[in-house]
């Protein structure tokens, strides 16, 4: 399993390493087909890419959750810090440092906002103590949380599930955040809050993301570098101001020039 | 009063229903299994109490014995049968709950053999006349019981970590996993500690009808239970166990001379199937939260 020489190769700058990943599901459908690229330490990277390129599929074989929806890798591997990923379970990957939050928010619908909450700090076995500190940085962080914290999560507004899930999954203290369409559904002023949030977790806490997002214009803005997916390959990888700077990538890989940015 | 005195002992009886319908929602919410295999669960909890019982283990010994048996069961459970079948369709799950039911039973007849034992929590079955009420003393114990084993549970679940891990993964398994928390330690628990309901409800009927394999039948009084309360429901499980329980008891009185034999046989399924026209999540099954 440990191949000494990624690990020599694996600079201590990148994080993680995905290598000519494919993926498939239901030992039929091929939704990655050798997909590969680096996530540096205090990045952010976006995924990039139509519906159906392989961002989200991208997202869960990192985070080992590709076998929820009965998926497998087929080849290639993830490294994470020099460790292959493979054999780990999502819950392992927690502990070392990587977390998702899935599309769709999948926050607890019958769990308080709190509970919420706290059930993200579970996987570290931190003291009450500690617990509840982590719980106050979330709640610094998305005030209105805290108005609505005896309130169960199922009935919040989208913008505000979206924050539950991604405060959820700070309370694990990241080293790596996987988020996948964090602006689906979502109102353009909510979307530039948790970005603003992104933002600032990455400056201020150097917590890593790797983004998966539709809406390239708005995406770009915020990350270091893109790599975009067509067709379960990766089409192009750049720095996200190349990137931007380049219409025609965003035009025929994205589907949607500037003035018709992707619609969802 | 005798209207009454019928109704409080159908009720009595319907706590028991509960007890074994509380063993299914447990597991039934957390891994979204139906386990056809609590009956039988109920039955190899009590007889494992009941042998070592009467190989002259006082109960103090032998309960805990038997929780510890139970729990190692939970384990092997897990490993050997969700565990390979993992991210199967429900209904996968359910034809193997169904393949461990008979496994259960028939490890039970191996190690213990057939014959009706005799089951003495010392607790006197003796009539008691409360307010012209005749209520047995067993029955009051039985329903102490059951009304602590609840309380606890509820405790359990709403304040505990692990109470908060084990509806988080009811709610969402994927997000559950997704947030680190670990789906095979979460079935351990709970079929541990629905073994733990399995071995209260089998001793308390036990000591009423003997220990005998026709305990394990009580899985099929517990289905109209289900229907009626909702399957995702602790409350909805009380409150279906004690309505089966009080109808029948009354149906059987005052419906049973009419067509001339016993009612209380089928009277819960007549009135699960009227449940299943009018009000097929039952009275407590979880409504969905959406908001889109």
């Amino acid at each position: 399993m440990g191949d000494p020489a990624r690990t020599l190769l694996a600079s201590e700058q990148t994080l993680l390493h995905v290598d000519g990943v494919e993926a498939i599901y239901g030992d039929a459908i091929l939704a990655l087909r050798g997909v590969s690229f680096g996530v540096p330490k205090g990045a952010i990277v976006a995924l990039l890419g139509a519906n159906g390129a392989g961002k989200s599929t991208t997202l869960k074989a990192v985070s080992n959750l590709l076998g929820a929806s009965r998926g497998r890798i087929s080849k290639g591997t993830i490294t994470w810090r020099g460790e292959v990923t493979g054999r780990l379970s999502p819950a392992d990957l927690v502990r070392k440092g990587i977390v998702q939050v899935l599309e769709g928010r999948h926050c607890f619908p019958q769990l308080t906002v709190e509970e919420n909450l706290l059930s993200g700090g579970f996987a570290r076995r931190p003291g009450r103590r500690e617990l509840r500190d982590d719980l106050d940085r979330i709640y610094a962080l998305f005030p209105r949380l805290k108005l609505r914290r005896r309130g169960k999560a199922g009935l919040l507004s989208g913008g505000e599930q979206q924050m539950v899930a991604i405060g959820r999954a700070l309370m694990s203290r990241p080293t790596l955040m996987l988020l996948d369409e964090p602006s689906m559904g979502l109102a353009p002023m909510i979307v530039e809050e948790i970005f603003e949030i992104i933002r600032r977790l990455n400056a201020d806490d150097g917590v890593t993301f790797l983004l998966a997002e539709q809406n390239a214009h708005l995406v770009l803005r915020y990350a270091h570098h893109g790599v975009v997916l067509e067709n379960g390959r990766v089409a192009a990888s750049a720095p996200a101001a190349d990137l931007l700077a380049r219409d025609d990538v965003i035009d025929f890989y994205l589907g949607g020039s500037a003035s018709s940015p992707a619609s969802n | 009063m005798f209207f009454l005195n019928v109704l409080t002992s159908g009720l009595l009886s319907g706590l028991m229903y509960a007890l074994v319908a509380i063993g299914f929602v447990l597991i039934y919410k957390a891994s979204g299994v139906f386990n056809f295999a609590q009956g039988s669960m109920v039955l190899f909890a009590a007889l494992t109490f009941v042998v070592l019982n009467e190989h002259g283990l006082p109960f103090w010994a032998a309960f805990p014995i038997t929780v510890l048996v139970m729990i190692v069961g939970a384990v092997l459970i897990e490993r050997l049968v969700l565990r390979p079948l993992v991210n199967r369709s429900p209904n996968t799950l359910f034809m193997a709950t169904l393949g461990l039911s008979f496994v259960i039973e028939g490890l039970a007849q191996a190690l213990f053999g057939s014959d009706v034992h005799q089951l003495d929590l010392g607790i006197d079955d003796m009539p008691l006349d409360l307010w012209g009420l005749q209520i047995s003393t067993f029955d009051i114990f039985a329903s102490a019981v059951a009304v602590v084993l609840v309380a606890v549970l509820a405790v359990l679940f709403s304040k505990t970590r692990m109470g908060i891990s084990l509806r988080a993964v009811a709610d969402d398994t994927l997000a559950a996993q997704s947030i680190g928390i670990r789906l095979p330690r979460i079935w351990q628990i709970v079929w541990s500690v629905s073994g733990l309901v399995a071995l209260v409800a089998g001793l308390l009927w036990g000591a009423r009808q003997g220990v005998q394999f026709s305990l394990s039948l009580v899985v099929l009084k517990a289905m109209p239970v289900l229907i009626i309360g909702g399957f995702s429901s602790i409350p909805g499980a009380i409150v279906g166990g004690l309505l089966v329980g009080a109808t029948e008891n009354l149906a059987d009185i005052y419906i049973g001379p009419l067509v001339q034999g016993s009612v209380s046989t089928w009277f819960a399924y007549i009135l699960a199937v009227a449940f299943l026209l009018i009000r097929p999540s039952g009275l407590f099954g979880e409504t969905t939260i959406a908001r889109v």
